[in-house]
């Protein structure tokens, strides 16, 4: 048997399926015609096996692996990792994919190492060049530098960034296949002694990458309090509230709200930036927003570099004349 | 309590400079200094050394003029500082860094702990944790925001897994790799300035400097630097030329300018 193929490691510990996930099958199901094979999706369930194998299959599966598993919903990392090197072993995929959200993140790594294979992080892109090799391309220095990186060994291990790849359509009349296999408790030892999820600890209040209108506020923020008044500007705008680190780091705000390179990178058509003067942190979490309106005192602010509109003035009397303007806007709507 | 820090020395992101057309980094545009997230690995290092006694040692693998970082490590409170440093290391990809990192774990014999910061600034993996933790046959956890109890032979953490915060047991020895912000035991965990003194001190003690022959016992030499890295890059280039050229408004203008472009994205 030779290396054929793609593999996708479905995440599944939510309420379903991760949004992340079907972005890979897509993406999968557009690398195998390039190099052959099939798309396999490795999955951990409980239950309502079928249920789960037909929307893996509708949106690109064409053999869909299922562990069986007591806890899904707390997933035990160790028992994840041994699952997906039993199934790379057997199925050999040329390219296996996962999604790099911090969960994926953090298990990649672990069957790379198990396997000795090469693992590429957080990646924007995989593509087949001319020669058939699998590239895989790479944000790396806090977002300085784009690399492009190939695997010289079997199997390609890569993280995909989420939201990088659109979630493709899903096709009910696919047909695939469902593989149910057991993981014995010899070929996982001392698993559940070594790690064990006691529960859900917090939910995250808000996902900021999923906002398609963003608007983050930093430095210039002089209170607590003062928070409110883009809290509002925000809402009437239909966006999401975020920060730069500096806000969090005085402990005014949560790190689910961070844009940043040690937060959550962000990619929404608007991004408004108030106050932020745009250090390089901050730029590798935002520059890849469709349209950037950043508001600043400082006229050399190195994030007017980035920005499609630059104001040159104060945070918070432009937030109350914007806000006043929107309202007067659509009080006339009405 | 045997406690193992890892310590990657990084370039100062705020300061390196990167050569735009070749698209890599001028390694002499700045020092090297500590990861800023291993920086909480030392600390938390340094509050359970406080509640059990015991050592920390850092493990580092870099270029000799790492040696300030590590110097700066031993004033924030390391014990001994071993830098591996060796050509035979040089151009290793996330596997082979682990794997060599693994061998140095190996060689110092028994541990309790491991501590890292969950990604580095320069690479930005965050590979090398759950990597060694594998090669060690210890669990692990990732992207940690709180320690919140921590007994002899097992600790309770929360880690991010994405969706929303787990709380997991991990039996040691284990490996943790460490996020910000962090609680430890009820509270908050932010790097300290070490004191004159210390910083002194540091300047004088010894460094430890490993290379593959030290290894040799516990490595298969063929697995180290190049020769162990599966991964190569092909080609790189200078990301953050923006391509923007912003429209630049003062004041009340600002506010219209903002408006009509946003009925025009459809936000309003």
């Amino acid at each position: 048997m030779s290396w054929s193929g793609v593999a996708v490691y479905v995440e599944n510990y939510g309420r379903g399926p991760s949004k992340a996930s079907f972005e890979l099958l897509g993406k999968a199901r557009e690398i195998a015609a390039k190099i052959g094979g099939f798309v396999h999706a490795i999955v951990l369930l409980d239950k309502e096996v079928e249920k789960c194998a037909d929307v893996l299959v509708a949106y690109g599966a064409d053999e869909v692996i299922v562990y069986r598993v007591e806890d899904r919903e707390l997933p035990n990392l160790l028992i994840h990792k041994c699952s997906l090197v039993d199934a790379i072993k057997q199925l050999m995929p040329k390219l296996v994919l996962f999604p790099a959200t911090p969960w994926g993140r953090s298990l990649a790594p672990r069957v790379a190492a198990s396997i000795g294979a090469g693992l590429t992080a957080d990646c924007l892109d995989v593509y087949v060049d001319d020669s058939g090799d699998i590239v895989q391309v790479r944000p790396a220095f806090t977002g300085n530098i784009i690399a492009h990186i190939k695997t010289i060994t079997h199997p390609v291990m890569t993280t995909v960034r989420p939201g990088v790849f659109p979630v493709p359509k899903p096709d009910f009349s696919r047909k695939g296949r469902v593989i149910e296999k057991v993981l014995n408790s010899n070929m996982c030892p001392s698993a559940k002694e070594g790690y064990r999820v006691l529960g859900l600890s917090r939910e995250k209040k808000v996902r900021i990458q999923e906002a398609r209108v963003i608007v983050s506020i930093g430095r210039g923020v002089k209170s607590r309090e003062d928070i409110k008044l883009f809290e509002e500007l925000a809402k009437e705008l239909g966006a999401q509230l975020a920060c730069s680190k500096p806000l969090v780091d005085a402990g005014w705000m949560e790190k689910d709200f961070q844009v940043g390179f040690s937060g959550n990178i962000v990619k929404p058509k608007v991004y408004i930036a108030l106050g932020i003067s745009g250090a390089p942190q901050h730029i590798a979490g935002m520059k890849d927003s469709d349209f950037v309106i950043s508001v600043n005192t400082d006229p050399s602010a190195p994030i007017a570099r980035y920005s499609n509109i630059f104001v040159v003035g104060d945070m918070y009397e432009f937030a109350k004349k914007l806000l006043d303007a929107v309202r007067t806007l659509k009080g006339v709507g009405n | 309590m045997n406690i193992v820090v890892l310590i990657k020395p990084t370039p100062d992101i705020t300061k390196v400079k990167f050569d735009i057309e070749k698209g890599t980094v001028n390694r002499a545009s700045t020092n090297l200094e500590i990861n800023p997230f291993d920086l909480y690995a030392i600390e938390v290092a340094k509050r359970i050394k406080k509640l059990f006694g015991g050592t920390i040692v850092s493990i580092s693998m870099a270029p000799p003029q790492a040696e300030v970082a590590l110097r700066d490590a031993l004033a924030r409170g390391v014990d001994r500082a071993i830098l591996l440093s060796d050509r035979r290391f040089a151009g290793a990809d996330t596997l082979a860094t682990s794997y060599t990192l693994a061998s140095a774990i190996r060689k110092l014999g028994s541990f309790d702990i491991i501590l890292c910061g969950e990604k580095s600034v320069d690479g930005d993996t965050a590979h090398v944790g759950p990597e060694v933790a594998e090669l060690l046959r210890v669990p692990h956890a990732s992207f940690v925001t709180q320690v919140s109890r921590f007994d002899k032979d097992r600790i309770v953490v929360e880690s991010d897994y994405g969706d929303a915060y787990y709380e997991i047991e991990l039996r040691l020895p284990a490996l943790v790799a460490l996020s910000r912000p962090l609680m430890f035991l009820g509270e908050t965990v932010e790097p300290s300035i070490p004191k004159v003194g210390d910083v002194l001190r540091a300047r004088r003690a010894k460094i430890e400097v490993w290379s593959a022959d030290d290894l040799k016992d516990v490595a298969d030499l063929n697995r180290l630097g190049i020769l162990g890295s599966p991964t190569r890059v092909v080609k790189s280039y200078y990301a953050l030329e923006s391509g923007r050229e912003a429209k630049v408004v003062r004041g009340i203008e600002g506010v219209s300018t903002v408006l009509q472009a946003l009925k025009e994205l459809g936000v309003l």
